[in-house]
């Protein structure tokens, strides 16, 4: 199975349904859809593009920029998006990186991506879209230049490469996660198995697609002959406007970081609307506060809840659904649950043992879904992963298997349920103690007045080691740091209560909506 | 010295020295200081020196804890005992 079949059966089977719908009522069938992408194909073949290549898309969210990823897939080759928002400079040293043959992009981005093009040394071909929207752009451009001959849509191999993720990298420079269609496939089939998606559902589209979230968003519906609803960046962002989205496109399942689930309980008025549709929630990406979750489930009580867990690298490999109502006293965030049915985990020390169940260590998962590695970076992928006589000669004779190190630290419960506990790299020690400043996030998203909360550490000459919080609360008044202090002291040892508190009206974000800890490391 | 005033000159110092911007009302005389960071180990040593210094007293060793620093009124216990 390939992503561009999923697309070719649902034209067969669904030709006249809704396929992808953006605000404002403008929508794409299948069949469209379809006819849109052998275009797009057929142009990109025309310009050289083959089997195994890489076609970049610089884009915003629009029919246009779907049609251009089967149109990418649908020649043999990988899709490379990147974000719309992203310095042109960032973006054109994702393209010169992974030397893509053909970029699509649009007018507005067209100077300032041809200049760091140049910069990068790189010259792919441009299909410049004058403006993108309804897919009606793309096709403009296609009609721009006479028609190219017809070529047949190629069904790569199931270790081919199907798309490349950029995420930031420790070098500062970002790192390419490279997917192949069976890392994809296997996942979208366990979404199938698990979410049961029908043709009447109506997807949520709020990651933006250079996020791996944006995998469930959009290959699970169009398997299905369901409908995907795109959220452009600017209303993803706006509580209220994304609320009467979610009404207006009739959503059925969405799926977003807790982050944004956050805003709209604050925010979005979600008491005053009709979701009545909506009948599953998911979310992941970082650990949603109990208090937000808590106040989401009284407003929407009937939907299924899941979190999904799992980095770029393997995907979602773990989920937890939880309980159909939540207790009032309950303080600790959900667990991140057990291990997909197409994956398998293992907790490790150090060493790369597996350790005594129940004890703390990090995550490994092995299976379909786990990437390859990163683009060009050999050493950055040896280091990634494990590979171990765990697990080997179960199904296979190998004497090893390898497995992805996710550098999260979990617990494993009763029923194969993996509780986090942080994040390996953010594991410090003060005073001699290991400090897991995840925890202490926790325990600062227990206090009724924090709104968001992220705790870093940072060298000092007095202590050695100097933890902050950076605080936003929920009325923009500061909360009284010997309050604060004592606060933490009911639920922390006293090494781990943060030194120094930093007040701000919002935490900074990255693009992908989550707390953006570098900006936080170089704030004074 | 009265127990008050004892009360009043640590109260300003810590605040002063580990709790630049609090509202002077949240400190009491029984907020805890060691047990919740606002008095560190490092702090701890500052504050002893200036006991020592403001009421011409010596602090051993083993009182500087949490048994006779961890809120102003121990403090001012600690203090008015060995005038």
């Amino acid at each position: 199975m390939t992503l561009q079949r999923y697309l070719e059966d649902a034209v067969a089977q669904h030709g006249e349904r809704v396929a992808v719908r953006e605000p404002g009522d403008v929508a794409i069938t299948y069949r469209e859809l379809g006819e849109l992408s052998d275009r797009l194909r057929d142009r990109l073949v025309a310009l050289g593009v083959e089997p195994g290549d890489r076609v970049g898309i610089y884009l915003r969210k629009t029919i246009d920029t779907v049609a251009s990823i089967f149109g990418i897939l649908k020649t043999g080759a990988a899709y490379v998006p990147v974000d719309p928002s992203a310095p042109p400079a960032r973006n054109a040293f994702i393209f010169g990186n992974c030397s893509v043959k053909v970029a699509i992009t649009e007018s507005r981005f067209e100077a300032g991506l041809r200049k760091h093009l140049a910069e990068e040394k790189a010259a792919p071909e441009l299909i410049v879209i004058d403006e993108a929207g309804g897919g009606v752009g793309l096709k403009k451009a296609l009609d721009a230049s006479p028609r190219a001959p017809q070529s047949a849509t190629v069904y790569t191999s199931a270790d081919a490469l199907a798309y490349i993720l950029y995420t930031s990298g420790s070098t500062g420079k970002p790192k390419g996660v490279m997917l192949t269609q069976r890392n994809a496939t296997s996942f979208v089939d366990w979404c199938s198995e698990t979410f049961e998606p029908v043709p009447s559902d109506v997807f949520s589209s709020h990651a933006p697609f250079h996020f791996d979230l944006s995998i469930l968003d959009i290959y699970t519906p169009l398997k299905h002959g369901a409908t995907l609803a795109l959220i452009p960046e600017d209303i993803g962002k706006e509580p209220q406007k994304l609320a009467q989205l979610m009404v207006d496109a009739g959503i059925t399942v969405w799926y977003s970081t807790p982050s944004i689930l956050s805003l709209l309980v604050q925010y979005g008025k979600l008491e005053e609307k009709d979701l009545s549709r909506i009948r599953t929630v998911l979310f992941a990406g970082e650990v949603f506060p109990i208090v937000h979750l808590k106040a989401l489930h009284k407003i929407l009580p009937k939907p299924r809840y899941f979190n999904l867990y799992g980095p770029t690298e393997t995907n979602v490999c773990t989920f937890y659904e939880l309980p159909s109502s939540i207790p009032a006293d309950r303080a600790d965030p959900f667990p991140i649950g057990v291990v997909c049915s197409h994956l398998e985990a293992a907790v490790v020390d150090d060493e790369g043992n597996v350790v005594t169940k129940g004890e703390r260590g990090e995550l490994v998962i092995r299976g379909a879904s786990v990437t390859p590695g990163y683009w060009n970076l050999p050493e950055q992928t040896a280091k990634a992963y494990l590979n171990s006589g765990i697990g080997a000669g179960d199904d296979d004779k190998r004497a090893e298997v390898r497995w992805y190190k996710t550098g999260d630290i979990v617990t494993e419960e009763a029923g194969g349920v993996y509780i986090y506990a942080g994040r390996k790299d953010r594991m410090v020690k003060k005073r001699g103690y290991r400090v897991e400043l995840g925890e202490i996030e926790s325990c600062l998203y227990r206090h009724p007045q924090v709104r968001e909360a992220a705790v870093i550490a940072l060298p000092d000459d007095e202590l050695g080691l100097k933890v902050r919080a950076h605080l936003s609360t929920r009325d923009g008044e500061r909360i009284s740091v010997i309050a604060l202090k004592g606060f933490c002291a009911q639920h922390l040892p006293v090494y781990m209560i943060p030194d120094v508190f930093a007040f701000h009206g919002e935490l900074p974000k990255t693009s992908t909506e989550k707390t953006d800890y570098q900006a936080l490391m170089r704030m004074e | 010295m009265e127990r008050q005033a004892i009360v009043d000159k640590v109260k300003n110092y810590v605040l002063a020295q580990f709790l630049p911007g609090e509202d002077p009302n949240e400190l009491t005389p029984d907020t805890p200081l060691m047990t919740t960071g606002i008095l560190d180990s490092l702090a701890t040593l500052k504050l002893v020196t200036f006991l020592e210094q403001e009421f011409n007293i010596t602090v051993e060793a083993h009182e500087a804890d949490a048994e006779n620093l961890n809120t102003l009124d121990q403090i001012a216990d600690l203090v008015s005992g060995k005038l």
